[in-house]
Order: structure tokens, then sequence, then C-alpha cells
């Protein structure tokens, strides 16, 4: 089953990365960018039974590795099929 | 006293720290390997600066995982003395054997330059050659050495000296400009509430003897040494 994890800067702390992309968007001419962040998208192939059971690996897989909980948020999605 | 210095694949600084416990101090040091689960004996154990497995996923993420690291994690609960430097920093905060986290630089740019430490609290073993204020001046070489923990976390460890280093200008004060990475409050080290773990962004192994522009790092190790005694 397929999972795809979404990792971003936590919100509130200071992200560097996106608000230079940001400014370079600005620069441009690209207009109403009212926000920019960029973050990691991990895909994870893993043998589950049933979506509840793929979203539990995944969920743990996140807190103990794939983010970084004091900096990081992150979300996934279980693909259908 | 016995150091023992580790190497994960990607660590850069390893033979520089060696270098200057051996040669330039005369002392007793060991090379463990991130697959040795033995400590060797050290009285203090060096995780040095670098990129540990490429810097993959996390700084630091993927070395906590080396089988080392579960011996080190025991040695610090028995109150060992661990020394994160720079990679070795960012290890030991993503083995919460440090609060906080680092992260990419304010200003994205890879940082290399000499910068100005004033010594927060000397009352440790990392920091007693020092005095109360002292500066130091070290070399920084980080992408991300930017500081970060909780508000609420940050204030207690103010309040119980687990500060140890900050940047500061030439004149010993803190300001924007003198803050190179954009760190919270300026930290630039750090010890755990026992004062066994310490984490420091600047390398002291570059600034130990005269030709290499300072001997100023020797004030680390010296305290380490004396604290072992």
């Amino acid at each position: 089953m397929r999972v795809k994890v979404f990792v971003t800067p936590r919100q509130g702390i200071l992200d560097p990365q996106g608000r230079a992309v940001e400014h370079a968007l600005k620069s441009l001419g690209f207009g109403g960018v009212d926000g920019v962040h960029v973050g990691r998208y991990i895909v994870l192939d893993l043998q589950a039974a049933s979506a509840d059971e793929a979203c539990e690996a995944a969920r743990r897989m996140c807190d103990e590795l794939l983010a970084n909980p004091l900096i990081e948020d992150y979300r996934f999605e279980v693909e259908p099929g | 006293m016995k150091w023992g210095v580790v190497t994960f694949p990607g660590s850069l600084d390893d033979r520089d720290t060696l270098h200057t416990l051996r040669e330039v101090m005369g002392q007793e040091a060991i090379s463990l390997w991130h697959k040795d689960e033995s400590l060797g004996g050290a009285h203090c154990v060096v995780l040095p600066g670098g990129f540990s497995y490429g810097d993959y996923l996390r700084c630091g993420a993927i070395a906590r995982f080396s089988p080392i690291m579960r011996s080190v994690a025991r040695f610090a609960a028995e109150g060992g003395l661990v020394m994160g430097i720079c990679n070795g920093f960012q290890i030991l905060c993503e083995a919460h054997l440090l609060p906080g986290a680092l992260t990419r630089n304010r200003s994205l740019s890879f940082i290399c330059e000499r910068v100005t430490l004033r010594v927060e609290n000397p009352h440790t073993p990392f920091t007693r050659a020092a005095r109360q204020g002292e500066l130091l001046r070290l070399p920084i070489k980080h992408g991300e050495g930017l500081y970060l923990a909780p508000e609420d976390e940050l204030r207690q460890m103010e309040e119980h000296g687990q500060v140890l280093l900050r940047y500061v200008g030439a004149d010993g004060a803190q300001s924007e400009t003198a803050n190179p990475n954009g760190s919270s409050r300026a930290i630039a080290g750090v010890a755990n509430q026992r004062f066994n773990v310490f984490g420091l962004m600047p390398h002291p192994e570059h600034a130990a003897e005269p030709l290499l522009g300072g001997e100023d790092g020797l004030r680390i190790f010296q305290s380490i040494v004396e604290s072992v005694g």
C-alpha cells in the first residue's frame, strides 16, 4: 500500500527557505502569494492489510524518524488500491 | 584520562579532533567506529563534525540509529561525559540527549567564519577552565546551525544555566548581527540538565594551536581533562 508523507516546517517557526522562495516568486511578478513553505515529500510502499494499518505504521514512522516534531509538521495520505 | 572519538560514515573532523587530543594535548584518545558497541573505556566520548550519512533526511537523524549510539546513550545515562561538535551536536539533539533542534541557517547560506562566543556558565565539566563571561574565538562551518527549542523550554534552560555558549560581538555584547545563523537567544552551545552532555556548533578542535589562528578551543578540552581529573 502506498502512503504519501508530506513534511513541512512547523507552523509558526521561522522558515527561511519558504521566505526566500516567496520573495523570488514576488520578484517574478506573481501577485497574491501570501506564504510559501518548502518541505519534503516521502513515498512509502508498505505491506499492510488495511488502510488503517498503513496509517498506524506511517504515523509511527513519522513520529520516530521521518519528522522532527520540534521543527516540522507532517501529514500523510494513503493511496487507495 | 582516555578519550573516544566516534567516526560515522561521513564524519569529517574525527581525525582533527584526535590530532588535537593526542598531538596538541598529549592525551590518550581512541578512535571508535559507528558499528562498535564498546566505548573502549573512554571517560569522554566526542561526536565530531561532518556530514554523517550525507545529512540524509535531517542532519544527525540517521546517525542516531548507529549501534554505537545505544552505548553512548547508556553511557550518558550513567553520567558519562559526551560532547557533540557541530554534526555531533545535531546528532545529540536528534537522539534526545540534548534539548532542542538545529535547522537551516537564517541566511540559507553555509557559513564558514571565526566567531566570538561568550562563556555563559563556567561551572560545568565542559567550561570550568574558562571564566564567567570570557570571550572565545572559534570557527563555525555549517549550513544548519540555527538552534531552536520551544519558548518554555528555552526559559527553563536559561534558568538552569544550560546555555553554556552564546554568539556575541567582539565587544562581548549580543546583537542581531553577531548572531551568525539566527539561533534562538543566540545560543551556540547547550548542556543537558545533568551537565554531562554538551553540544556546540563552533569547532574547538579547529582553534587548538597557533598555526590554526588561535588556541581558545583548548579551554573546552582542558575543562574536560580537569573535571575527569
